[in-house]
């Protein structure tokens, strides 16, 4: 794995710093695209398949346009081909079935499915999403993908009668998905391990599919680990060993209270840092957000700090999303031109 | 030892029902049960209540539940719907799944309520030996955030004399009392805790005439907990044979196992069926080993049935039911 992050600098970057902005992976979809799927779903209402591959596609280029107009330096699509992170997987991987929704809280439930034989590669599963999205996109593209301790805990296994044996299966099946990514042209990729936070006595699994994720990657292929709500003083200093380039962590929801676990000295990767808040529709105001960077700088220098959301911005109103993106990259200039005149020290203190 | 199918409660709602709920309340926090509804979701649940009635009878379960569609906060539930609590932002419900619920946050005293034994009085017209499902007081007390009683001791005596409260206001209809405590296992109690949970438990058993089980599940009690339980008032205990089983029957050879047993000898959380042979053969191993005269073993999920779509919980009702002989 590599940490050139240099690739990622826009040509005509305006300050000598450069923190690397960047999102989570899921935007809010355009009513339209969900006003195109109820249709696709009627059979009467003569909207087929190239009907509904257009309005992907319409979608796909409006929100990797929208990260781009925001100032991001890695984009990508919203994920307008996914409805949910563990079913758009679960549906291209062969040994998994759908037997109806389960609550996750209230009137919220998702569709989780079960692994009813065992688990092998079929079709491609992002690479259609990811050749549209670099096709459109001036700049370097991100592929987030749900990692396999995800797909394997949020699952119902009525196979292999060990969450880690079949969290291993899948990483293989994610190696030779990212493997025909990197083929295709990515190089970075983003692994989503969000019940890594619910369980986090379990590092050590997510470390051997991490593992099993990178064999016979290409060194030149960045590598992102994501995790979100979580107690974190119990994965890390654990997390050092991972092969990762960067760790992002949702931190701006607790108000940072959990920095100090990170900000040890110890911290090995680059840290992608959550500086928004994606359950509140209030936008942070730019000073906020400077705020918020300055806390990552406690643990990263800045060459190794990447500026994020605290997770995929989906179930925010549009408009709220776009601001909350907006602001961050404004804040993220902003804190560069400090470092800069030396306003800020590498430790994100004012001078 | 006569074995009787029946489960612990907390369904998932209906297929259709499901959909129409939403509907009326909404997919927000603030649109949950917080026992003042609409008479027209009122009307759903009650529809409900019943189709779950005829689903266990029909399957052949031998000690029916009233089903708990109301249980929007799932265990929280009894205290998500007090007018001295206030419902806070969503929180994990434990930490081995992907469940959620609103916090609830008591701010007054906890006087009864009366919620629960409205909805068994309900299920009571259709269903003359009803087993009843509530959450133990330690497990309920782990849930909520005290802001009114001003230490844990204060508040689980509380959180007891509140269950107390609603169980003395159950319908006769109901036969058995089953107090739920994952809480055990999954957040077990500090040393200076342990004193006051069996008075707790006492308290609220003390407060019926019915038979009263303890269930802990996602895995054993440690062994100081489960010979505390022991010495408690309640007349059997139950053991989840799905997670932990050499743990639990460790324990019941060990110590001892009371002459009731709820036996959780399905997998409340996997949509893979078990066969009646497996059933059997969780039983067996159980009643082979543990010490002691268990006259009555009452087979379980050793959960709640909510984690399953909606074919899968029925094909578990019906699994209960063949191993038991009761099989429609």
């Amino acid at each position: 794995m590599t940490t050139d992050r240099e690739r990622f600098r826009p040509a005509d970057h305006p300050h000598d710093h450069f923190l690397l902005t960047t999102v989570v992976g899921s935007y809010p979809k355009p009513t339209w695209l969900n006003r195109a799927r109820d249709l696709r779903e009627d059979d009467a209402s003569g909207f087929d398949a190239d009907d509904w591959e257009e309005a992907v596609a319409d979608a796909s280029r409006l929100v990797t346009r929208e990260h781009e107009r925001a100032g991001l330096d890695a984009v990508c699509d919203g994920e307008m081909r996914r409805e949910e992170m563990v079913e758009f997987f679960a549906e291209r991987i062969e040994g998994y079935e759908f037997n109806g929704p389960v609550k996750v809280w209230g009137h919220n439930y998702f569709d989780k499915p079960s692994v009813v034989s065992e688990v092998s590669y079929d079709e491609p599963w992002l690479r259609e999403e990811y050749e549209f999205t670099a096709d459109v996109a001036e700049r370097p593209v991100k592929v987030p993908i749900t990692g396999p301790y995800t797909l394997a805990s949020w699952s119902f296994d009525e196979t292999y009668g060990s969450e880690e044996t079949l969290a291993y299966e899948l990483a293989d099946l994610v190696n030779e998905e990212v493997r025909g990514l990197v083929d295709a042209g990515a190089r970075y990729v983003q692994i989503d391990e969000p019940a890594l936070a619910t369980t986090p006595d379990d590092h050590a699994v997510v470390g051997e599919c991490l593992e099993r994720i990178v064999d016979g990657l290409p060194d030149d292929v960045r590598l992102g680990l994501h995790v979100c709500y979580g107690d974190y003083s119990r994965i890390h200093p654990e997390l050092n060993d991972y092969p990762i380039d960067e760790f992002d962590v949702e931190l701006a929801n607790g108000d940072y209270e959990q920095i100090d676990v990170f900000a040890d000295g110890a911290f090995e990767p680059d840290l992608g840092l959550g500086v928004v808040d994606v359950h509140t529709t209030d936008v942070e105001p730019v000073a906020e957000i400077e705020a918020n960077i300055r806390e990552g700088l406690r643990v990263v220098p800045p060459e190794k700090l990447t500026v994020s959301p605290d997770c995929g911005v989906k179930l925010l109103p549009r408009d709220v999303a776009r601001r909350k993106v907006e602001n961050m990259v404004r804040a993220a200039r902003n804190v560069e031109a400090d470092l800069d005149s030396g306003a800020i020290d590498a430790d994100g203190r004012t001078r | 030892m006569d074995r009787l199918a029946t489960t612990i409660g907390l369904f998932p709602l209906p297929d259709g029902r499901r959909e129409r709920l939403a509907k009326l309340k909404g997919h927000q926090k603030s649109d949950l049960i917080d026992g003042d509804e609409a008479a027209a979701t009122r009307d759903v649940y009650a529809a409900t209540r019943r189709q779950y009635v005829e689903q266990q009878r029909e399957a052949g379960l031998d000690l029916l539940v009233e089903g708990q569609a109301r249980w929007d906060d799932l265990l929280a539930h009894p205290l998500c719907v007090h007018d001295n609590v206030r419902t806070e932002g969503i929180v994990r419900y434990y930490d081995n799944n992907n469940n959620f619920y609103r916090e609830p946050v008591v701010t007054g005293e906890l006087t009864a309520s009366g919620d629960v034994p409205g909805e068994l009085a309900t299920a009571a017209k259709r269903c003359d030996d009803l087993q009843a499902v509530v959450p133990g007081p330690y497990s309920l007390a782990g849930l909520a955030r005290d802001e009114h009683y001003g230490s844990f001791a204060a508040f689980l005596d509380a959180v007891a004399d509140f269950l107390a409260g609603e169980v003395a206001a159950f319908p006769d209809a109901v036969g058995t009392l089953t107090l739920l405590e994952p809480g055990f296992v999954a957040d077990p109690p500090g040393a200076d805790e342990r004193e006051r949970i069996g008075d707790a438990i006492d308290a609220v058993a003390a407060a019926t005439d019915a038979e009263v089980l303890v269930h802990a599940y996602w895995g054993a009690p440690d062994d100081d907990l489960y010979r505390r339980l022991l010495d408690t008032g309640v007349d059997g205990l139950g053991y989840d044979l799905v997670t932990a089983p050499d743990d639990a029957v460790a324990l019941a050879a060990e110590y001892g196992a009371p002459s009731r047993a709820l036996l959780g000898v399905v997998d409340g959380q996997n949509t893979l069926v078990e066969a009646p042979e497996t059933i059997d053969g969780r039983a067996d191993r159980f009643a082979a080993r543990a010490a002691g005269d268990v006259d009555a073993a009452y087979l379980a999920p050793n959960t709640g049935l909510f984690h399953l779509p909606v074919g899968a919980f029925e094909a578990k009702l019906d699994a209960l039911a063949a191993a038991t002989g009761g099989a429609r």
